[in-house]
């Protein structure tokens, strides 16, 4: 029997020929990473173990975005321990206030994750690599400290869910409407365990900014990791940046999945995750008329340089409605740097926009745009659960960089054709 | 192990941004994390838990981030075992690496209703409602997972050894 593009990463790090779903395995990891929340917790972990040294401080990636610049002293205190850690032990991938991102989109963006990769990190969305071709996932401190030990972690081989993408994304839909219908098709624990592997025409019609966001959320379905095959996009965004040599694996023709599903992505209209739980997907016709006081356009699930050029190709001469407030963060500095050049920066200051230095901060009602009481937010971001945003009675709707801009002008929940 | 408690219940997909609020995420103390555990979907819960006392859920319990801040802060508030349909992924692995029991029952979580008295084995995941007598097995961990679990979590499980 054949292997899924996810098993064979696997095999290949575990140094098996092969590897079936349900095989406990353990595998040599590409890089481990860890965050400003989750970092402090490993490293208190790591402390207990009496091991002085990682295994090797070149696999480590720490990266200080979540509630930095900091917010608070606490969290300025969360920091200083991974600072400190960083220096200790040599980690050169350490990104600070300065040279950091929001994690998913700079690590990419750095070389330092690939095609072929087996990468863990302590955040739930480290599944967005799979863009490239890799197997990546989430997992929690005590795995990451074991991972920073060890230079490996252990693995319970999954099975695969196959999606065949066909066509071509309709105007004013991209890869955020594909995941919000997926998820909306199969539930937030619909690939509970699994890979979703990710093929099909279409696939060459996504840029790979939409296979970031497809593989972004394939968390908010319960999976472990999403894929995409490697092909002349994915090689193209990576050279020049990645530091190591790919590693190109495809699935297998017989290999078995455990449910395939077709989808025209010509078809998918503007799409958007009612509260509060990402299944709760919607089209236009069901939206019905929802009054917002803020949109967030950013995260690592779409603050990337395509998703900013489509927030301002709405916003180009529109203003923000009154009493909307709107927030607009580059997931990191390169992407801020190319939004000043190519003048985006410009049309969301004149639009009524703000535009933030990289942070998580919002999205996961950190700082930056926290809702108040009753309050309603349009955001790109990732996750609509009760107080994901602020205050526990504020909602958030989970959306398109179209539908977002479109809903800043509008100060309701609106698609772009609405204009 | 034998545990014994009262139940809390609650529904289906808790997210661990209900379990543990971002805003609390910037500490590592696991005494401030249990006190704001389960605050946004139960605010009586820290005021009502006692040491001992169980959490029953419906499908897909801890769905979300990857805090381990969240198993963290239920295994600190007293709570000594989650029963729940299904987990989700990356919380059934922090919990057992931080030394939280967990089962998943759905036939215990049907029968079982919010402040009933339950006890359970981890040993053989005999689960029984002493409000109504009835009882239900869930799976048992393997003996390795337990003996990490009883030690206190993957890390000390290894530095014992």
């Amino acid at each position: 029997m054949g292997m899924t593009m996810s098993q064979k990463i696997l095999a290949a790090h575990a140094g098996m020929k092969e590897v079936k779903a349900g095989q406990l395995i353990n595998a040599k990891i590409d890089l481990a990473l860890a965050n400003d929340i989750t970092g402090p917790v490993a490293i208190k972990e790591f402390g207990k173990t009496g091991v002085k040294n990682v295994s090797d401080s070149a696999k480590i990636a720490l990266v200080m975005d979540h509630f930095a610049p900091n917010k608070d002293i606490k969290s300025a205190q969360q920091c200083k321990i991974c600072r400190e850690f960083a220096a200790e032990q040599n980690i050169e991938n350490f990104f600070d206030v300065g040279k950091m991102g929001i994690e998913h989109a700079l690590l990419p963006e750095q070389g330092l994750v690939g095609a072929g990769d087996l990468v863990i990190g302590a955040d739930s969305h480290t599944c967005t690599y799979g863009a490239l071709g890799a197997f990546s996932t989430g997992v929690g401190s005590t795995d990451m400290c074991a991972g920073m030990m060890s230079g490996e972690a252990w693995f319970k081989v999954p099975s695969a869910i196959k999606f065949v993408l066909h066509g071509k994304p309709a105007k004013y839909t991209c890869g955020k409407d594909v995941i919000l219908h997926i998820i909306g098709l199969i539930g937030v624990d619909g690939a509970l365990y699994k890979s979703m592997e990710f093929t099909g025409d279409g696939v060459a019609n996504l840029s790979i900014d939409d296979r970031f966001t497809i593989c972004n959320m394939a968390i908010e379905a319960g999976a472990k990791n999403g894929i995409f095959p490697v092909d002349g996009v994915t090689l193209e965004y990576m050279k020049g940046r990645f530091k190591r040599e790919a590693r190109i694996f495809s699935a297998d023709d017989d290999a078995e999945y455990d449910a395939v599903y077709d989808i025209d992505l010509s078809a998918l209209k503007p799409t958007v995750a009612f509260p509060h739980l990402p299944e709760n997907a919607k089209t236009e016709e069901a939206w019905g008329d929802i009054k917002i006081n803020q949109v967030v356009i950013g995260s690592c699930t779409n603050g990337h340089i395509s998703d900013l050029r489509i927030a301002a190709e709405i916003l180009k001469g529109r203003k923000v409605a009154k009493n909307v407030r709107a927030i607009i963060i580059p997931a990191t500095n390169e992407i801020y740097l190319q939004a000043v050049h190519e003048g985006l920066v410009d049309i969301f200051i004149n639009a009524g926009a703000i535009v933030s230095t990289p942070t998580c901060g919002p999205c996961l009602g950190g700082y930056m745009g926290i809702l108040a009481e009753n309050e309603r937010a349009v955001s790109t971001t990732n996750r609509n659960f009760v107080g994901r945003m602020g205050h526990v009675s504020s909602e958030v709707y989970l959306a398109s960089p179209y539908v977002a801009a479109a809903s800043a002008v509008t100060g309701r929940l609106s698609s772009p054709e609405d204009l | 192990m034998l545990v014994k408690g009262r139940v809390f219940k609650y529904g289906n997909d808790v997210d661990t941004d209900v379990i543990i609020p971002a805003r609390y995420l910037n500490t590592t103390s696991e005494e401030e994390l249990a006190s704001h555990c389960m605050e946004d979907i139960d605010a009586d819960f820290v005021k009502n838990v006692k040491k001992g006392d169980i959490i029953v859920a419906g499908d897909n319990f801890g769905c979300g981030s990857s805090r381990e801040h969240a198993p963290i802060a239920i295994k600190a508030s007293g709570v000594s075992l989650v029963i729940a349909n299904s987990f989700a992924r990356i919380f059934y692995r922090n919990s057992i690496n931080i030394g939280l029991p967990i089962l998943e029952c759905p036939e215990a979580v049907k029968a079982i209703s919010a402040g009933d008295e339950v006890s359970c084995e981890l040993s053989t995941g005999v689960i029984k409602d002493e409000t109504t007598g009835k009882t239900f097995t869930a799976e048992a961990f393997p003996e390795f997972i337990q003996a990490i679990i009883s030690d206190g979590g993957l890390l000390r499980h290894l530095s014992k050894k």
